[in-house]
């Protein structure tokens, strides 16, 4: 993957380009830290690891009961009713696609545009992607109020001679979702057989052996693999970048495509991708940010690595601002009472509390990362990041609960109000994020290996030792 | 510890994948498609009434007008299954009075008690179906209930499936015939798609396939 080997570059070059990682490494100490977790004995794991698993998995059993509730009871157990009977499920949905759309851009996109920067995080970006994929998954599925035809979504043959209608977006959402899940699946799994495979090669058990040898496909390292697996990732990353930009424009068009006030506007897949990447790269600070102190992964994961994503948080940011500000603009220019009336509710009427929220959340504190000072702070990074989540859910909600309990006849106007099995079912889902992650980090290599040591210095003992 | 590699003979295995993912997915839908098909598992349907009553013998041979019987089914949804007073106006005082047969009927007759008669075509109550709205527009009865003329004991010939229905509101030309034909079980034109579009036309037929026109 690399093109320029740094150790032969002058010291002006080196000055200009300073290595990605801190404090002395070298192929070996590499391998041993990052495949060292997977290794980890039980008695080796840290505490908080178990602490946090428990608490993840308590969390995921009550999401699992919060199903079950709303499976035995219908959707009645949540605040959606008329007019606003998209409420929580589908403010959800939107939340975690979004969550995960850092992942791929970083993978692909970074990838593509030889940002190496990108190999220390790529890794648990993607596995980022996916979790939240999957708990963004189960939120349209148990929606449809008879989850035992959900099936119904997607174009099977039956004997009910039933055919989606393709001219809905809704239709469109359920291909660019599971695509997108599928690609990342595959671009994740398949930029982890190298390093799968190293953890197989120093397996002092065989149980792990046998596991990590199966995962590996069997993997031997040889020239023709490592041209192969490199042509494979490089037309994988080919496919995935224009998901990054397409999934959310399709989650987008659910939106866009209807008449309502609020929603129907031109300016929405440019914007929700762009929030899209402003969440999810703010979910990965969030995580990166324990994860390189809990897991000793500071030398790789380091400041310029978070400094990096934080100025990209910012970038999104102010394109997100622009576009709350664009819309309101439109409202006032286009004339259309509706559309006016919609976005003053927005900003003055009944849930102006969310919108401030979503506004001052996404747009105003992360203005504070223009000081390299906060960028560089890591309890600062960390509540503008968590604020920017709380932000980007609070703009799913005012776009749909807004919209939908004021449209165009008053009569028809209403009040949406959770329940506390939607806030459960919300809190769960975050089970199920954490107890995926939480296995992830302690079971996978949760750095490329291979991909961070491509972009190291030449380690000069390792190849004359070989 | 050495290197763990697949060992040679998970080769064979390799080599299985494929026909078994193709023959596994063809598999599945033949399965799902004869198995679970309405056609396999509700058409047939035939439950043992408390009395075995015949069509074959009351509209076959002796030639009863349907809605002798099932009165309602030109003006409301529901064909109406008739009361035991029905039966007795022929069995009360001149045919079989003493059968044994109808030992169960006299004694409904006699207690005021309704007969219970199983129900065979039985649609799901979220599919809202109107016999009316049918038959005065040129559907017989044959063409959902088949040959009852011909019934010994009835069961249910078609599928009655959602994709049966459709079949018909998407090409109802195929079932059409002439008002005065619509209980003739034994009707049978020369060229049905000529007449059933000349009738579609002549009826002004629309059907509909929205969800809303079942599913109300």
């Amino acid at each position: 993957m690399t093109t320029l080997d740094p150790s032969h570059a002058s010291e002006a070059f080196k000055e200009f380009r300073p290595p990605l990682l801190d404090g002395k490494n070298d192929y070996k100490t590499i391998t041993d830290q990052i495949c060292g977790v997977p290794e980890w004995s039980h008695s080796e794991t840290p505490k908080a690891w178990y602490i946090a698993f428990t608490i993840a998995v308590s969390m995921l059993g009550m999401l699992g009961a919060m199903i079950a509730w709303l499976f035995w009871m219908g959707v009645g157990v949540w605040g959606n009713n008329n007019p606003a009977f998209w409420g929580w499920p589908i403010v959800n949905f939107v939340f975690w696609v979004g969550i995960g759309h850092a992942g791929t851009l970083i993978s692909a996109i970074l990838f593509l545009f030889r940002q190496k920067w990108r190999t220390s995080i790529n890794r648990f970006a993607e596995a980022m992607t996916i979790f939240a994929v999957a708990c963004a998954a189960i939120f349209p599925g148990i929606h449809v109020g008879r989850p035992w035809v959900a099936y119904w979504l997607f174009p099977i043959p039956n004997q009910m001679d039933m055919w989606p209608q393709f001219r809905s977006p809704l239709l469109w959402d359920v291909f660019a979702v599971s695509t997108y899940a599928t690609v990342s699946l595959l671009f994740w799994y398949l930029g982890m057989i190298p390093d799968l495979a190293t953890i197989r090669d120093r397996a002092t058990t065989p149980v792990r052996r046998f596991l990590y040898g199966l995962f590996a496909m069997g993997w031997n390292g040889s020239n023709r693999q490592w041209h192969r697996f490199e042509r494979a990732y490089l037309l994988l990353a080919a496919l995935a970048t224009p998901l990054v930009l397409s999934v959310h424009s399709v989650v987008s068009f659910d939106f866009a495509v209807a008449q309502l006030p609020g929603w129907h506007t031109t300016i929405f897949p440019p914007y929700f991708v762009a929030g899209a990447i402003f969440s999810g790269f703010a979910m990965v600070v969030s995580l990166a940010v324990p994860a390189r102190q809990f897991f000793g992964m500071k030398n790789l994961i380091t400041m310029r690595h978070l400094e990096a994503m934080n100025k990209v948080i910012l970038a999104t940011s102010m394109m997100v601002g622009y576009a709350y500000l664009t819309e309101l603009f439109i409202a006032w220019y286009g004339g259309n009472p509706y559309e006016r009336f919609a976005f003053l509710n927005r900003v003055m009427g009944n849930y102006s509390w969310a919108y401030w929220s979503m506004f001052s959340c996404n747009v105003i504190f992360p203005q504070l990362f223009w000081f390299k000072k906060i960028r560089r702070s890591i309890p600062l990074m960390m509540i503008i990041c968590v604020l920017v989540n709380v932000g980007m859910w609070f703009e799913r909600f005012v776009i749909t609960v807004t919209s939908l309990s004021r449209d165009f006849v008053p009569s028809s106007w209403g009040y949406f109000t959770p329940t506390l099995i939607d806030a459960l079912t919300f809190i769960g889902s975050f089970g199920l994020f954490f107890t995926l992650f939480l296995l992830f980090c302690r079971w996978l290599p949760m750095v490329a290996v291979a991909e961070v040591k491509a972009d190291m210095p030449r380690d000069e003992a390792a190849v004359k030792g070989a | 510890m050495s290197r763990f590699l697949f060992p040679k003979w998970t080769n064979k295995i390799k080599n299985l994948l494929l026909p078994l993912v193709v023959g596994g997915a063809v598999y599945m839908v033949v399965l799902v498609w004869l198995g679970a098909s309405p056609k396999t598992l509700v058409a047939g349907y035939s439950p043992v009434q408390p009395v075995p009553f015949s069509h074959a013998m009351h509209a076959g041979e002796l030639g009863l007008d349907c809605r002798y019987c099932h009165t309602t089914v030109e003006t409301a949804a529901y064909a109406a299954i008739p009361p035991t007073a029905t039966c007795m106006n022929c069995h009360e005082k001149g045919i079989k009075t003493t059968s044994p047969k109808l030992a169960k009927l006299r004694e409904a007759f006699a207690t005021e008690q309704p007969m219970r008669w199983e129900k065979i075509h039985d649609l799901p109550d979220y599919a809202y179906f109107n016999h009316a709205s049918h038959v005065t527009r040129g559907v017989g009865c044959k063409s959902c209930h088949g040959r009852i003329d011909q019934m010994e004991r009835v069961y249910q010939q078609e599928p009655l499936s959602m994709a049966w229905c459709l079949d018909c509101h998407r090409a109802p030309e195929k079932h059409l015939r002439p008002l005065d034909q619509i209980t003739n079980m034994a009707w049978a034109p020369e060229n049905q798609l000529e007449l059933g579009l000349q009738l579609k036309n002549e009826y002004g037929i629309k059907t509909s396939t929205d969800c809303s026109t079942c599913h109300r």
